[in-house]
This record gives structure tokens, sequence and C-alpha cells, in this order.
């Protein structure tokens, strides 16, 4: 059986273009699976605070924050479009205050930024926010 | 030796909120990048990053290659007793560097 060329051009092209030079949502949802494991993982308490609109992806300021009277016992950061999908992982001990933290990251495209917060009382509980990036951080 | 800005308070009320802030001068050469000639640039990194007042721990962190270049955190503790605050964090290649603080608590 041929195979006619014009099928044969289109199987390159899905391959050039899925291959993984950048971390999948499904590689990012396995790791917070592998975090959260038989808890729930729930919306709301954890804020993520990063600009909407990022003009340059080298050095991004973001700040996690979490709310509630739990302790929170630690805070995941993934992207799901860079190269490598973690970020920075927090651990809060015993002379922690308010589970606030800032840093900057890189961002190598316009992609969705996921925290997860794991609590003293062993729920779980998740921020997400999609932004755009103008310049990526340099990769090449 | 990484050059290092720590911004902690001298002094503070017993029970009191404060905010600690460390900028670390460091390239984090995150193992994505390539020279002109095509070759890997080899990642070098701080990986971890540990707080502790008097010993007791503030906050750990695993830092990944996306933190940017010279990394800044800050977060936040409770102001107990007076004494010492230790940072310390280690570098891809094993080196650790450890800066101390005091304050005083009243």
């Amino acid at each position: 059986m041929t195979v006619p060329r014009r099928q044969v051009l289109v199987a390159a092209a899905g391959a050039v273009l899925l291959s993984p030079a950048s971390a999948t949502e499904t590689q990012v949802a396995a790791l917070i699976k592998e975090l959260v494991g038989d808890a729930t993982l729930r919306e709301g308490r954890v804020k993520l605070d990063i600009p909407l609109l990022v003009e340059n992806g080298n050095a991004v300021p973001i700040t996690v924050s979490v709310d509630g009277p739990n302790r929170v016992r630690s805070l995941h950061v993934f992207a799901e479009r860079n190269p490598l999908p973690n970020v920075a992982n927090f651990y809060f001990g015993p002379r922690a205050g308010p589970a606030k933290v800032s840093t900057r990251m890189r961002l190598a495209t316009s992609q969705t930024v996921v925290a997860v917060a794991k609590l003293a009382d062993g729920s779980c509980w998740m921020d997400r926010i999609e932004l755009i990036v103008t310049l990526a951080a340099c990769v090449e | 030796m990484a050059r290092v800005l720590i911004n902690i308070p001298k002094e503070a009320r017993k029970g009191e909120v404060i905010e600690i802030k460390v900028l670390i001068s460091h390239p984090m050469e995150s193992g994505q990048r390539r020279t002109d000639s095509g070759q890997v640039i080899p990642r070098k990194i701080i990986n971890k990053f540990v707080c502790t007042w008097n010993g007791d721990e503030v906050l750990s962190v695993d830092l990944f290659p996306a933190i940017a270049a010279n990394p800044f955190l800050s977060f936040f503790a409770v102001a107990d007793v007076s004494g010492t605050i230790s940072m310390t964090w280690v570098d891809d290649d094993g080196a650790t560097q450890t800066e101390l603080a005091s304050i005083t608590v009243t």
C-alpha cells in the first residue's frame, strides 16, 4: 500500500509541532496529582499575583499568598509551557509568618501559571492565571 | 561568594510579623541555553534555600531553572525571641553559602 505524499508531509509537520520542546498541561497535571494524592484539590484560598501582560519573560515578579486560619505546609508553583514545568516549592517551618512569598521567575511563552498549596489539615487549594508574554525568556 | 543584599529589620516587637527580603547575585544558568556553536551551556543554579531563626526553620525553598537570574525572595516570619536569622543556599556544584543577620525582639 502506498501512502499519499500529502499524508506523509502532514504527519511530518505534526511530528515537528508536537515534539515536546516544552512542558505540557498533562505533565503539570501529573505533578499536581502526585502532590495532592488522595485529597481533593479545590480552587480558592491561594492567590497568584502576576502581571497579566508580561513585557519581559526573563524576570517576572510573582507573589503567591494563602488565606485562611490553617497553617500552610507547602506551596508549589508550576508553569505549563516552560521547558521544565517546576518553578519553585516553598516549605513553611514553625517560625514562618503569613504564607506569602514573592520571587521573580522566567516564562518561555504565553501560558498558564498554577499555584498549589498544601495546608496542615491536609486540604489542597489552587489558583491559576493565564498570561501573555511579549518578550520570552531566552531559551536559545 | 556571591554578592548578597539582605533586608531584615534590626528590631521587632514580640509577635510582630516581619518581612525578610533576600537578593542573591547569581546567573542561575538554566541549562536550556546553547552557545553560538550549538553546545548546551551547563546548568548552574541555586537549587535549595533555607532560612532559620535560632535554628528553627522559617522557610525552605526548592528552586528550579525557571527562577530568574539574581534570585529574589521575600517572605514573612513571626518575631518571638532575639537571635540570629541564618540563610543558607546550595549551588548545583555543591557550594553552600550562609549569611547571618541578628535581630532584637522586645
